[in-house]
């Protein structure tokens, strides 16, 4: 029998995530392997013209659930159209981005569709037949290869992981399916979302990232690593000590009790490179550590080194990238 | 209110890992295990609504007997009681959300509190899976929480931005960083907390669903370069950013 796989695209705003297309992309990949069909899924308010784009990344097909009560996220409520399109589509694996809403929601609909998840994979293959996943453990001090056994086999992707490649110009044939949202469907709504980044990146989605520790000697000095985030296009990132310092904010915190991080460009100032902060960034692509200490850890991870004082080398780095990148 | 909080023994944030004998998990030789560090931001915040509204707080670990050191901290921050649900094999989030699930069926709380994922596996499921298994709500990564005339209001951190989400009781919240500052155990809290009994249940049979193949550890990073001292060394960098790396 031929499986299909489900991949759900999320919108926020009514725009798709940029990793929901680097999701669909692996989907489409894993089904071609198998020998299955792909049908994407889109929940929200008035978001045809926005599923469309699915096309581009390898979903023909895409199912949209249109419904004003679900333009906001609501766990209970995208659990109950999930699980039911899941049972209607006959599926047996389910593909989400491991974002804030994937992860809250992939084990809502395994408890529901008597499934189970593999989260936060960073590679998927097909061996004999079966997804074999491998997932980071330990913040990415070591890795798992998994299989899921269960009747419904859920997988929710790390963002930044996989490529989405470029877009193909095709077009997603559109199927509206209608789900009843009522009473206990919504016993969580979302009421409000309030901005936390005042319009910047999340380190989580950002393919550059600049994070500053200890090394920067005062919270009065982070505006280096802000100004220099801002000419990168950058998110900016921080090592835990200077979050338990109250310096920062902890959504920034990246490491094994904040975020685990792959970026293209992680760049590392005045971190020393703890152990925990270590599992939570060296899978980034190239890392650039600029450090007083040149046997700090940092190094052992760096691709890329500056030993000296981070509060006199930033402001030169911010010079010298401003004008090699013409800014 | 009766309150439940969910807490595991797990590894600490300094260890280095080494591949067990098995091939599949870690080697325990050395490794200083503690409380997860999100579950205590669950277990200080079961405490601050039982200062404020009453009720109980119970501690629940699901695993062997060495998680009854994790119980006895929960105690000595201040927990009323501590039940482990006992089991000593290798549970995945959904064989060990069943086995709280099971227990939590018959003791009705009115708020279950976890952490939001524990620092070894990384799965942040046990939550909603729990949520799931008893038919009630439940909100991840929670920041913010209060509890009013049995409505409940939370604050969930999503990519840049909070969401502020309103559920109905009972509810499972998965505590994240920033919910609180868990308090230390007072001297007096860890000497009752001695003397306090941990209840012992064997927990509900349940089959892992996500089998391990094998661990294994990432590829070793080679150390780069050190490109110079100083603000000397920034020109080449930038050069082999661009250049070399190709990343800017």
């Amino acid at each position: 029998m031929s499986v299909t796989i489900l991949a759900i695209a999320e919108q926020r705003n009514g725009e798709i995530k940029k990793t929901s297309f680097e999701t669909i992309r692996k989907a489409r990949e894993i089904a071609d392997e198998l020998g299955g069909s792909l049908k994407a899924l889109v929940i929200g308010n008035t978001i045809n013209d926005a599923a469309k784009e699915l096309g581009n990344y390898g979903a023909e097909q895409v199912v949209v659930v249109n419904d004003e009560k679900l333009t906001h996220y609501s766990t209970t409520g995208y659990t109950k159209v999930v699980s039911e399109i899941v049972k209607k589509e006959n599926t047996g694996i389910l593909f989400l981005s491991a974002t804030a809403l994937g992860k809250d929601l992939a084990p809502c609909v395994a408890a529901r569709v008597d499934g189970a998840v593999a989260a936060d994979c960073t590679e998927l293959k097909v061996d004999d037949g079966d997804i074999v996943a491998t997932r980071p453990v330990f913040a990415g001090k070591a890795l798992i290869d998994v299989k899921v056994e269960a009747p419904v086999k859920i997988f929710t992707l790390r963002p930044n992981v996989f490529a989405a490649g470029e877009p193909s110009g095709s077009e997603a044939s559109i199927e509206e399916q209608s789900v009843d949202i009522s009473g206990d469907d919504l016993k969580t709504k979302v009421t409000e979302i309030t901005e936390t980044s005042k319009g910047k990146l999340d380190v989580t989605e950002a393919d550059i990232i600049v994070s500053g520790g200890r090394g920067l000697k005062s919270p009065d000095n982070f505006y280096l690593v802000e100004e220099l985030a801002d000419v990168l296009g950058a998110a900016v990132g921080a090592s835990r000590a200077v979050v338990d310092a109250g310096w920062r904010p902890h959504d920034e915190q990246v490491g094994q009790t904040g975020k685990t991080v792959s970026p293209a460009l992680y760049i590392a100032l005045g971190i020393s490179g703890a152990v925990q902060h270590l599992a939570g960034m060296s899978s980034s692509k190239y890392i650039v550590a600029v450090n007083k200490d040149k046997d700090a850890p940092i190094f052992q991870v760096a691709d890329y080194g500056i030993v000296g004082d981070a509060l006199e080398v930033v402001p030169a780095l911010k010079e010298e990238l401003t004008k090699a990148l013409g800014k | 209110m009766k309150i439940a909080v969910c807490v595991s023994h797990v590894p600490d944030t300094e260890t280095k890992v080494k591949v067990g004998s098995d091939g599949k998990t870690i080697d325990p030789s050395g490794v200083n295990y503690v409380v997860n560090p999100y579950d205590e931001f669950a277990v200080e915040e079961a405490l601050k609504i039982r200062e404020k509204d009453g009720g109980e707080v119970v501690a629940l670990s699901l695993g062997g007997d060495a998680n009854k050191e994790t119980l006895r901290k929960a105690l000595a921050m201040g927990a009323d009681k501590a039940v482990l649900l006992k089991d000593d094999s290798e549970r995945d989030s959904f064989a060990v959300a069943k086995g709280i699930a099971e227990y939590l069926k018959s003791y009705e709380p009115d708020l279950v509190l976890v952490g939001k994922q524990s620092i070894d596996y990384d799965n942040l499921q046990v939550g909603g899976l729990v949520a799931e298994f008893l038919g009630i709500p439940s909100v991840s990564v929670a920041v913010k929480l209060e509890i009013a005339d049995g409505k409940l209001k939370a604050e969930r951190e999503i990519e840049g931005a909070h969401e502020h989400v309103e559920a109905s009781l009972p509810c499972v919240i998965a505590a994240q960083r920033g919910l609180n500052d868990p308090r230390y155990p007072s001297l007096k809290g860890i000497m009752q907390a001695k003397k306090k009994p941990i209840e012992e249940v064997d927990a509900a049979k349940a089959e892992s669903r996500v089998k391990v193949l094998g661990m294994k550890k990432p590829p070793e990073k080679q150390p780069g370069k050190i490109v110079g001292e100083g603000v000397d060394a920034v020109p080449e960098l930038v050069r082999l950013l661009r250049e070399e790396a190709k990343v800017i």
